[in-house]
């Protein structure tokens, strides 16, 4: 890869919400960034702060975890558990001198796409402001 | 090492339009594991799957990759396939590259490609990893809970039970019947709504399968398909049903009269009233929020005056359990409030009223018995407008969706006016006329022609009253006209939306819905009666805008879906859920309280002389969320195939190039 940086985002998506979403934005033929890959995921309570980190840690330049809104989990409260976690992993990243803004947890529900899309590109830009991750390996 | 084959479709132009199929399938060639590969134009098609099943035999694969659709669409197909061919079904992963890359990439097809291609290892990654797993097999209790006492919730109970299973039919409301037994006529034939509905009533009531449960709300739930525990409230009625022998006294002695909601506030009840004469069951109800008291002291004459001694001041809400194998969402409707069109003189003026009430005054039951006199003073309209859209199809102020049922049931109030006041005139002011239906246009021209209404084309620009007329004005876009009406009686069509308490309702059974609170379908062509999570099925305007027969279509539906999940005594569970890695736990037990169902429990035993911990999965209870495995330290405990392995090796391919 040469010239203009294209960051790599690793999105967890909960299976319920935002990857049923992610479908709709593609039925729907909405555009975004293709440097957005989506990792699906039971719930975002079962995304453990490890996966974020070592997603990190291997190169990827940002990495989302999107659920579903507060009071709609498909499995009660697994969401509330994953925003408990988002502030640990914020401050494991302040010790591994990344950038918080390069972590992000989102509501995103299945009749969202619109707001998926429009996400992903929000986002993008905004790692794209960043620059590379320091633990990027190459381009 | 497992053989890995990987397939990649076409899906016609759908992906290979976008993604260049030839180069990912290169790519793959010779990725470690990967024995085969090859691309189809349709792979869900039958020799798209023969082509599958052939070479897991032919190659003695051990897993395959299909990079196709969502997951959501085919991965039942292929697992099926898989499974046919001789492997265990979990040897089988979907490679999403139409929904989550091509449709969403067209424009850059280079980088679509790279991305496809990347996914598709990703998936050999995961395959790589997955266990070969056996579905649990649990046992179906055979009884429905139907929420919503309407048409929709009547026939998705009926079907049920004559199917031969049993149904608890929930109602927030003291009566079964729910909009339909408001409605005055029905279109296209005219049939009295009552009339046919108070039949179906009856008949649920009355039927050996089916217990109705007036004035219960659903307040929690939890289990899974086949398998919920469905908590119910029910509210003090204040009078005992069966006591109460319908004499009507504690009416006549009630002193508080309240708007009633039978019909819309255009007449008055009592505290204590029956909702209207046909309800089922057929007992009071003392409403206690507009009751003195509930108390002997403050009030108490109704108690005074019944015979039977039926009513009881110390009624509690009682909350209970039932256990149920499915849950039939069948919540209805509400009309959008009249207060939020304001510009058409909603709630400002006592004479412009909404579709709803229009009907009240058009029924026979109605507050004036069916003849067409209009609020403010009780005469009988000599003009009446009609305004269709008054709040659908407007994204701007309101709602942008179509309400569907409006150009009819307006259509049905402009002839049924006619009907009954043979020299008033109707004007209808519309956007587009819809008559998708049976005998719906025959229906629309009928009122044109034969009964000559007014059909303006065109929006209302303002509505305003001058002395005891509504003046309406609009533009006829059809000759470039201004239009002025001086009317006695204006009808607004307001939007469907979703029923009050149903956004509540939704949160706590956690079913999605759309933007506008409609309940979700699991498809929106294919599986239209089924919400995504299993176990729930939709029936009526819950899911969406949608007419009788629409609705009683879907309820039927729904009831067969109910009905062939019930066929069986046992049901198949997906088996992806917890298990404890025996060697890495060590019983430090921060899973147990975060897991929602209360599925872990703490194990002691002996080993060696020494006393150990460890933690315990219950089967039966464990829902495979997997908040348990991202709690624990130290890789004790996991979803099966959904192990942090699967995940960080997705996140390797994801980042290779």
């Amino acid at each position: 890869m040469e010239g203009e940086f294209i960051p790599r985002i690793i999105s967890f998506c909960c299976n319920w919400c935002t990857s049923a979403a992610a479908d709709g934005a593609g039925t729907a033929r909405m555009q975004y960034p293709t440097n957005v890959h989506i990792i699906r995921v039971m719930c975002s309570g079962m995304v453990h702060p490890s996966f974020v980190i070592e997603a990190l840690l291997r190169g990827s330049d940002g990495v989302l975890v999107c659920g579903c809104h507060i009071g709609e989990c498909h499995y009660r409260d697994g969401n509330v558990k994953a925003e408990a976690r988002a502030e640990a992993i914020t401050l494991m990243l302040d010790d591994l001198g990344i950038e918080r803004d390069r972590f992000r947890l989102e509501w995103i529900s299945a009749a969202e796409s619109a707001k998926f899309g429009k996400f992903v590109k929000d986002m993008t830009d905004k790692i794209m402001a960043l620059g590379p991750s320091p633990y990027r390996k190459s381009g | 090492m497992k053989r890995i084959g990987v397939f990649v479709c076409h899906c016609g132009i759908n992906i290979a339009g976008t993604v260049d199929v030839k180069r990912v399938v290169e790519a793959l060639k010779g990725y470690p594991g990967v024995e085969h590969v090859e691309d189809y134009i349709y792979l869900c098609s039958e020799p798209g799957q023969g082509l599958v099943r052939d070479a897991i035999k032919r190659k003695q694969l051990g897993a395959v990759v299909v990079a196709a659709c969502s997951p959501s669409l085919h991965e039942v197909t292929f697992r099926g396939v898989t499974k046919d061919a001789g492997l265990n079904p979990y040897q089988c992963e979907i490679a999403n590259i139409r929904e989550q890359c091509s449709w969403v990439h067209q424009e850059d097809k280079g980088f679509a490609t790279k991305k496809a291609t990347r996914i598709v290892k990703s998936m050999v990654e995961v395959v790589r990893l997955d266990k070969d797993l056996e579905p649990i097999r649990v046992p179906v209790t055979r009884r429905a809970v139907v929420i919503g006492g309407g048409i929709a919730g009547i026939q998705t109970a009926l079907d049920i039970a004559d199917a031969g299973h049993e149904v608890l039919l929930v109602e927030k409301n003291p009566s079964i019947g729910g909009r339909m037994i408001q409605l005055s006529e029905t279109f296209p034939t005219l049939d009295c709504s009552q009339c046919i509905l108070t039949p179906k009533m009856v008949a649920v009531s009355r039927h050996p399968k089916i217990e109705v449960l007036t004035y219960h709300e659903v307040v929690g739930i939890s289990g899974f398909v086949g398998n919920f525990k469905v908590e119910l409230l029910k509210k003090p009625r204040y009078v005992k049903e069966g006591t109460c022998n319908l004499c009507n006294k504690c009416v006549e002695v009630c002193p508080v009269v309240v708007p009633s909601e039978f019909d819309v506030g255009l007449a008055w009840r009592k505290a204590i009233y029956l909702p209207f004469p046909q309800a089922v069951p057929s007992v009071y109800t003392l409403d206690e929020k507009s009751c003195l008291g509930l108390d002997p002291i403050r009030c108490g004459k109704c108690a005074e005056v019944c015979e039977p001694k039926a009513i009881e001041f110390d009624m509690r809400p009682e909350v209970f359990d039932v256990e149920a194998g499915a849950v039939v969402v069948a919540t209805g409707f509400d009309l959008y409030p009249m207060s939020k069109l304001g510009e058409y003189g909603g709630e400002r003026y006592e004479d412009v009223i909404s579709s709803l009430e229009f009907e009240r005054i058009l029924s026979a039951s109605g507050p004036t018995k069916g003849q067409v006199r209009r609020p403010s003073d009780g005469k009988v309209p000599r003009e009446v407008v009609f305004i269709q859209c008054a709040g659908s199809r407007d994204p701007e102020n309101h709602k942008p969706y179509c309400s569907k049922i409006c150009c009819m049931y307006t259509a049905k109030h402009a002839m049924l006016y006619k009907h009954r006041v043979h020299d008033g005139t109707a004007y209808v002011f519309y956007i587009d006329v819809r008559t998708p239906g049976k005998d719906f246009e025959e229906f629309y021209q009928r009122t044109v022609e034969e009964d000559r209404v007014n059909y303006v084309r065109g929006k209302v620009s303002k509505v305003f009253k001058q002395g005891d007329k509504i003046v309406v004005w609009g533009v006829d876009t059809l000759s470039g006209k201004k239009v002025e009406v001086k009317a006695d009686l204006v009808v607004l069509a307001l939007p469907m939306v979703p029923a009050a308490g149903a956004e509540d309702l939704f949160k706590k059974l956690r079913l999605s819905t759309n933007e506008h609170g409609f309940v979700q379908e699991a498809h929106p062509k294919l599986r239209p009666v089924e919400h995504p999570n299993s176990g729930f099925y939709l029936a009526g305007v819950a899911q969406g805008p949608k007419d009788i027969p629409e609705t009683v279509a879907q309820a039927s539906g729904a009831a067969a879906k109910v009905d062939a999940l019930f066929s069986s005594a046992e049901l198949l569970r997906e088996p992806t859920i917890a298990e404890v890695v025996e060697e890495l736990c060590d019983g430090c037990a921060f899973c147990i309280d975060p897991c929602p169902v209360q599925a872990i429990t703490l194990v002691e035993y002996t080993w060696d002389g020494e006393v150990k911990k460890r933690v315990k999965v219950n089967e039966a209870l464990c829902v495979g969320c997997g908040v348990c495995m991202a709690t624990c330290p130290k890789k004790g405990i996991a979803v099966r195939n959904f192990t942090a392995d699967r995940f960080l090796s997705m996140v390797e391919a994801m980042l290779e190039d």
